[in-house]
Formats: structure tokens, sequence, C-alpha cells
């Protein structure tokens, strides 16, 4: 896609003589066409396609209130007067000393949780359409790595209120790097910066949590829109609309992002921020979910909670963890348990090639792929449930079915895309 | 071949309804709501500040909040507060925290969270608070002399007895008062819940504030709703 | 449609819309910038740090000094002798605003002794040049360091200034102004609430 030769002429008036200026020395125009007013997106898009841009909200909502609870919070885990941990107390200075402290507060948490939200429904919907096909490889490599910065922005995020849940589950991860041979026990310590899980720890996780991983996330998330935006939108059909194009080199199916889509993603976004309020406003805590109850308690290195359960949105991946329970050859339970979790998040990264149907979206495809995918999905959430679950000897046993269902979903992928009956592609987009 | 399929999609799910069955738990009184009565939260603060402001800090509280639930400055200065204590301070305790770990075996816990830590999925931490301070029983294997119904072996002596009397374990499991306290039961029960409901107001004193709010802010964003899908629609009569 | 059959605009509808949608948005967008904004304000930690100090005065002898502590900062009560205060007359050409029209004390302070109650000086040990605290020299005549004729009064060691027993200012000093009086008022005789002005009523 080249860029725009043309540049902003002036209409005489004071403002469009200073577009014309900056235009002159800054691509405003070009960056304007190719990523607005001329980047031909598909007419089709449906519900599915909404959450790309709420991501991009949540981004935002979670850097502005990162920024301002910065301004108050305290990284420190020594004891205050009262012996409680600084940095828990900071917290509560927020919520109720601070002006609308609170607010920005729940904000955040929820923020958090609705990231995850977001970003599960979005790659959901790369698996419905075939999104991480050619020539889009490249956008899903980007938004795989992207989930990971945010697994590792969300992980070291819950460290810092330093409650017992906190504390624990930072623990209980942490000591997973552990279970990796020859350099585990050494790593462990590396990552803490201590022997146990303490000051260091949590300045260290500071660091990284409003700095660090935000400026890789923002390059990723920058090259994710540049590398969509070179080859150009899929669509619900999973048909390529540039294949046809009018006398002007338009694609036939394409409509300008601005004013078309910017004008329905507003929508998007009220509803969305409607559910986003329901839940800050009236529960926050989300049942215990979102804001996790123990982490009311202040960390204490002494006491173990009976039950520590990673934040909702890691329980698909801890579940599988846990599942893990027979030692295989040389490797014990433990470090299967972190391989298979590993390879749970690492195998996305396969999924253009191990894709070899020749449509792309589920519209067009046979039984095998949808009963695939839909086994996939409910093995997901099972799994999920039963990562918030303690575990029993029947939840293990269900949550090893479900993680070779898992598994088996992208493993045997080539096979079943392959012999798949699928149906004819249209040759223009359609209105389901 | 589709029966398969769907008979295979929902085998898990139905595996599963058995090992989702949760354990029993300790059964919990519910706690009345008290969290729009002024009246009764200013009663538990009294409470609150009489009988466990002594060993339990509240340290994440300031006095003058209170005016929150409908008390002056001056009212808060003249009854609530038995130290210099500034009416904006915190509600700090003198006790330190290794002297109350040699006596009671651990330090007692700061307050100010207590109601929503307690919480779980099942309940809220406010039932837990109401049926563990009337489930107080004489128990003479404790060092205390104390147990509790809702906290086997807990370290806290039983900081209301006057008020309650005191209560065995009978054989058949349920709780009998055999001493009678300075209060009968029922007036007994409704201090407790005083002091639960001011208990949860502590741990989030904003949440009234919160919820009037959030309903503000819905209708503001339904409206905002109306407009944006009226532009959306409008745009899009262009595409068909 | 104007009354020769040509459009006012051309999609009115459309623009209409778009100028409502985009006002609602603003409303909605300044009001989710107030909460923002506002959290820069004082805290209750920093409002409960700065709240008035209560001082007692009824074991402060003539002639001496005691300093407490309000908004990070050192205040004096000087409990001033008769001898003290006859001698603030007799210095104005010596100080440079012996009337105190500048603005460093509320208006109930605007007068000849620079306070309440003549026999209690209430100021801010803060010197008005650089911000070091002065050091007292209550010492008279020449067994003072400072002067032949000193009747006593405030040395900042930092860059030499000079203030007098009402906190004033000597001529040619490095500080412009005389020391600051904070806002105050008598709870009673001997009991000074300071960091807050008499109410009304």
């Amino acid at each position: 896609m080249a860029a725009s030769a043309e540049k902003y002429k002036s209409d005489g008036t004071t403002g469009g003589n200073l577009l014309e200026w900056i235009d002159a020395r800054f691509p405003l125009l070009a960056l304007w066409n190719d990523h607005l007013a001329k980047y031909y997106a598909p007419k089709n898009f449906n519900f599915w396609y909404f959450f790309g841009s709420l991501a991009l909200l949540v981004l935002v909502i979670q850097i502005v209130t990162g920024i301002f609870l910065v301004m108050h919070y305290k990284p420190d885990a020594s004891l205050n007067a009262s012996g409680v941990p600084i940095a828990f107390a900071s917290v509560e200075y927020i919520m109720r000393d601070v002006p609308w402290g609170w607010l920005i507060r729940y904000l955040h948490s929820t923020g958090a949780s609705a990231f995850f939200v977001v970003v599960y429904l979005h790659m959901f919907r790369a698996m419905l359409y075939g999104s991480y096909r050619k020539p889009r490889e490249l956008v899903w490599i980007f938004g795989v790595l992207i989930f990971l910065c945010l697994m590792a922005e969300a992980f070291m995020g819950y460290l810092l209120p330093w409650g017992q849940m906190s504390y624990w589950g930072a623990q209980v991860i942490i000591n997973l790097f552990t279970a990796i041979p020859l350099i585990g026990p050494d790593l462990g310590i590396w990552i803490r910066g201590d022997y146990v899980i303490g000051d260091a720890t949590l300045n260290r996780f500071f660091s990284l949590h409003v700095i660090a991983i935000p400026l890789v996330l923002l390059g990723l998330i920058a090259a994710h829109i540049i590398a969509l935006h070179e080859v150009g939108s899929n669509n619900p059909d999973g048909i390529e609309i540039k294949k046809k194009k009018d006398a002007n080199g338009i694609p036939l199916d394409g409509i300008p992002f601005h004013p078309y889509y910017t004008v329905k993603d507003i929508v998007g976004v009220v509803v969305f921020l409607m559910a986003f309020a329901i839940v800050v406003f009236f529960m926050p805590e989300g049942g215990g979910y979102f804001i996790e109850y123990n982490n009311f308690f202040p960390a204490d290195p002494l006491v173990t909670p009976p039950h520590i359960a990673p934040v909702w949105y890691f329980t698909p991946y801890y579940s599988i963890l846990r599942a893990n329970t027979v030692n295989f050859f040389w490797i014990d339970a433990k470090l299967w348990g972190v391989i298979f979790m590993g390879l749970g998040v690492m195998i996305f990264f396969f999924l253009p090639w191990l894709d070899r149907s020749p449509v792309k979206s589920i519209r067009y495809r046979g039984p095998l792929y949808k009963g695939a995918l839909a086994i996939f999905v409910v093995s997901f959430l099972i799994l999920g449930y039963l990562g918030i679950l303690a575990p029993t000897p029947g939840r293990t046993l269900l949550a090893q079915i479900c993680t070779i269902l898992y598994f088996a979903f992208f493993l045997l992928m080539p096979i079943y895309t392959s012999l798949d009956k699928c149906k004819p592609e249209p040759e223009r987009v359609t209105d389901k | 071949m589709k029966k398969l399929l769907i008979a295979l999609l929902w085998a898990p799910l139905l595996a599963s309804v058995q090992v989702f069955a949760a354990g029993a738990e300790v059964k919990l009184d519910k706690a009345p709501d008290r969290s729009r009565d002024h009246a009764a939260l200013q009663n538990g603060a009294k409470v609150f500040i009489n009988y466990c402001l002594n060993c339990h800090s509240a340290s994440f509280m300031r006095y003058n909040r209170l005016t929150d639930i409908g008390l002056t400055e001056q009212q808060i200065r003249d009854n609530l507060m038995f130290t210099q204590d500034r009416v904006g301070e915190l509600m700090t305790i003198a006790q330190r925290r290794e002297e109350a770990k040699l006596w009671f075996g651990t330090a007692p816990p700061d307050l100010t969270l207590i109601a929503r830590a307690r919480s779980t999925i099942s309940y809220d931490g406010a039932d837990w608070l109401y049926t563990f301070l009337r489930g107080y029983y004489r128990d003479d294997s404790r060092p205390s002399g104390w147990n509790n119904t809702v906290f086997s072996n807990v370290g806290m002596p039983h900081a209301l007895w006057q008020l309650q009397g005191e209560q065995i374990m009978g054989p058949d499991g349920r709780l009998a008062l055999v001493k009678p306290g300075l209060m009968k039961p029922a007036e007994y029960d409704a201090m407790v819940a005083d002091l639960v409901g001011y208990l949860v107001y502590m741990s989030e004193p904003v949440r009234n504030y919160r919820k009037e709010l959030g309903v503000v802010v819905l209708i503001a964003l339904a409206v905002l709703l109306v407009f944006a899908y009226a532009l959306k629609r409008e745009y899009w009569r262009d595409i068909h | 449609m104007s009354s020769d059959g040509t459009v006012d605009c051309v999609d009115c509808g459309r623009r209409r819309l778009l100028v409502a949608t985009s006002v609602a948005g603003g409303v909605a967008g300044v009001a989710a910038v107030v909460p923002f904004v506002s959290s820069f304000a004082p805290s209750e930690r920093a409002k409960s740090a700065g709240a008035p100090v209560e001082v007692d005065v009824s074991r402060l002898a003539p002639g001496e000094m005691m300093t407490v502590e309000w908004r990070g900062k050192p205040v004096w009560i000087i409990h001033r002798t008769k001898e003290m205060l006859d001698d603030l007359a007799k210095l104005a050409d010596r100080l440079a605003d012996p009337a105190s029209s500048r603005n460093m004390q509320p208006e109930y302070a605007q007068n000849a002794t620079r306070s309440i109650k003549p026999e209690y000086l209430v100021a801010i040990g803060i010197c008005t040049h650089l911000g070091c605290s002065p050091s007292q020299k209550f010492q008279t005549g020449p067994e003072s360091d400072v002067a032949a004729d000193w009747p006593g009064g405030f040395f900042c060691p930092c860059h030499g200034s000079l203030f007098d027993l009402a906190g004033r200012v000597y001529k040619n000093m490095p500080a412009p102004d005389n020391l600051e009086i904070p806002p105050h008022v008598y709870l009673s005789d001997a009991r000074i609430l300071i960091g807050e002005d008499k109410k009304e009523g």
C-alpha cells in the first residue's frame, strides 16, 4: 500500500494555512488518509469486529488511570507504624483520602479484567473468520506477543496492592520458573531479587508494570495496526475484498474507515462503557473475581491462604498447569505442568500454519472445524472454571481431558482442516 | 455424524456437573442491613470505639470521616475520641504488635477492611462477622477460656461477654445461653447488627455514594447512546 | 429550505446530529475529566496534617518563647514583657515596613504589635529572604553580640537579616518582608488555635 502523494492545500482560512504548513513538514494528510479516510475496510463487519477498537479504549483507560494511581501509590513492602505494609496502606489511602481516588482505583481494577474479556473475544473473532491466515500472519504474531505482554503486565500489576492474594499468587507463579532444570532455583532468585518475594520484587515489578511493559505494549500495538493496514482487514466471509476493485482502485466491498467505522465504533464504545460502568459502580469486586476478597488482607509471608487462585483470566492456563500430575521420562510432573502451560499459549503462534483449510471463515467451513472449535471453546471454559476451584481427583481428571482436547484442536488441525468438506466462498461479501 | 459431534460437545459439561459439587460450609446467619441507617451506624461506631479499638486498630479510617453517618466534628471529638488525637487523624492504637502477639498468640488484625476481607463468593463478610460475634461459647480447653463456632480455636477472647452473657456448646451442637449478660439476646443481636453495619461501612465508606453516582452515569451514557446510535444510522444510510 | 428554493446547508440533518452528538459527548468528556483533575487537590491526609494546632500558653513566662509546628513550619509564640512592647514603638525609623503595610499578616494583626493580644506574638519563624529559621537574640544592649543598642529580636544566620520582637525586618536587610503572621484565634485567654481565623457570628 503506497503512501498518498498528495499534500494538503489550504482553503484560505487560518486553520487551513496551519494544516498546509504542518503537512509540508509532517505526513499528516497521508496518515489521515491511509489509516482513516481512505483506509477501505470491508462493509460487512459485524459484532465481533468491535473488540479491536474496544481493546484500544481499555488500553487508554488503563494508562490514564495508571498515571494517576502512581501519583499516590508507594511500592514499599516495609511496615508502617500500625504494622501494615506501606504499599497496601497506600492503596487504602487512594481509596479513602485522595479525592476521587476510589473511582480511579476501581476503573483500573475493572479495566484489567475488561482488557482480557475484550482481548479473548478479539482473538476468538480471528479464529472464527481466519483472520490469522495469509497474508495476515504477522498481524496475528504481533497479536499473540501483545497477549503475552498483557499477561505479564497483569501478573506484575497484581502484586502491587500487596495483599495476600498478590503475594501468594506471585509466590506460586515465580516458583514455576524454579521448575526449569539446572537454572531454575537461581532463576527464581534472580527474578525475585531476593530469596523470598519482598521489597526488591515489589519495586522491580512496579518498574516493569508502569514503564517497561507499557512501552513494549505500545510498540507492539502500533506494529499490529500497521501490519493490518498494510494488507487490509479481513471480514466475516473471509474473502479478500482487494480482489474486486473499481476503476479508481477502490475495493468494491470496501468503505472508508472514517466516517463509517469511526461512527459505528463510537456506538460500540458507549455500549461497552455502560457495561463497564455497571461493574465499576455496582460490583467492582466482581463477586471476588475482579478484586479477590483475600486481597483485603495485607500480605503475610508467614500465613498461606487456604485457597490460592489466580485471577480469572489466568485460570484456563492454571488448570493446564495443575492437570499435569504424572512424571514422564526423566521430567517430573511439576516441570511438565510448566511446559504444557507455556505451550498452551505458544501454540497460538502456529495457528496460521496449522490451518490447512482452503477457506478462511467458519461460514464456509465444514462440520469438522465447527465441531473442533466448539469443543475447544467448551474445554477452554471448563478449564477456566476448574482453575478457580480447589483440585479433587475428579476435577483433575476432567482438567486432563480438557487439556488434551485443547491441544488436540491445534495439533490435529492440519488433518481435519484438510479433510473438511467446505462450501464455496462467495465472490462478494454477504450481509449475513 | 452431526449427533456424534453434538454428544461430544455436551459430554464434558455433563460429566463436570458431579465434579463441581461444593463441599459443605459453616451455616452463617444473615446480618441485617444497616447501610442506610445513620442512627444504627453511629451506635455501631460507639460500640466499635469502646470495645474494639483498644486491641484492634482501624488504621485506614479517619475520625472525621464519621461525618458521613450524620455526626458533627464536635460530636466526634466529644463522644468518640479518648486520646489526644485530632479529629482528622487515623484510628490507630497505642498497643504494640509484638506485645499483642505475646499476649494473644497473634497480633489482633487491623479491622478497617475486615468486612470485605471476610467475604467469599458464597456469603458476605457481614454475615461472617455477625455470626462470629454471636457465636462465642465457654471452652476451658482454650487459653482464653473461649471458643467460637465460626472461627475454631480463635485467639480472641469474647470482648462483648458482659453484654451477651455466657453461652456453652450443647451436646446437640447448638449454643445455649447459661449466664445472662447485661443485654437480652434480642438486644444483643441488634447491637451486634449495628456494630457489623459499622464495620461494613468502615470497609468502604464511599459505597452508598458510589451506587448513587452509578445510576447517574448509566443514565448519562444511555442518553449518549441514543445520540451515537442515531448518528451511526444516519451515516450508514449511505451503505446498503 | 429558504424561500427561494435553495437549501441552507448540505446534509442539514446529518450536520445537526453530528453537532448534537459532539456536544453530548463533550459534556460527558468534561464530566469524566473532573475526577482526575480533582485528584490533584490535597488529600485528607494532607488536610489532616495541615490542620490547625492548639497551643496552651498558660505556662509561658514573660520574656520566653515557645515553638510549635504548623503545616511543617515552625511557629513562634513569644510572651512579650512591657519593656519589649515599649521598645517596639521606638524602632520605626530603623525598620523597612514599620506599619506592616505589606501583606504579611491577617488584618487583625495589622497593628503596632502585629498581634491580637499585645503580650503574645504569634509568628512563623521563617526568614522572608530564603527560608532559614532565624535565631533568638533576646539579650539586649552591649552583651548581645548584635549591636550596642540592640533592643532584642531575631538574627538569621544564613544571610544576616535582623527582625524585631514584632517580627518586623530592619532596613537594608537581605530579607524584604516582615515575618509572616499565621491566621490564629484565641479559644480562651491561654489557648491559641493556630491555622484558623476567628469564626464569624
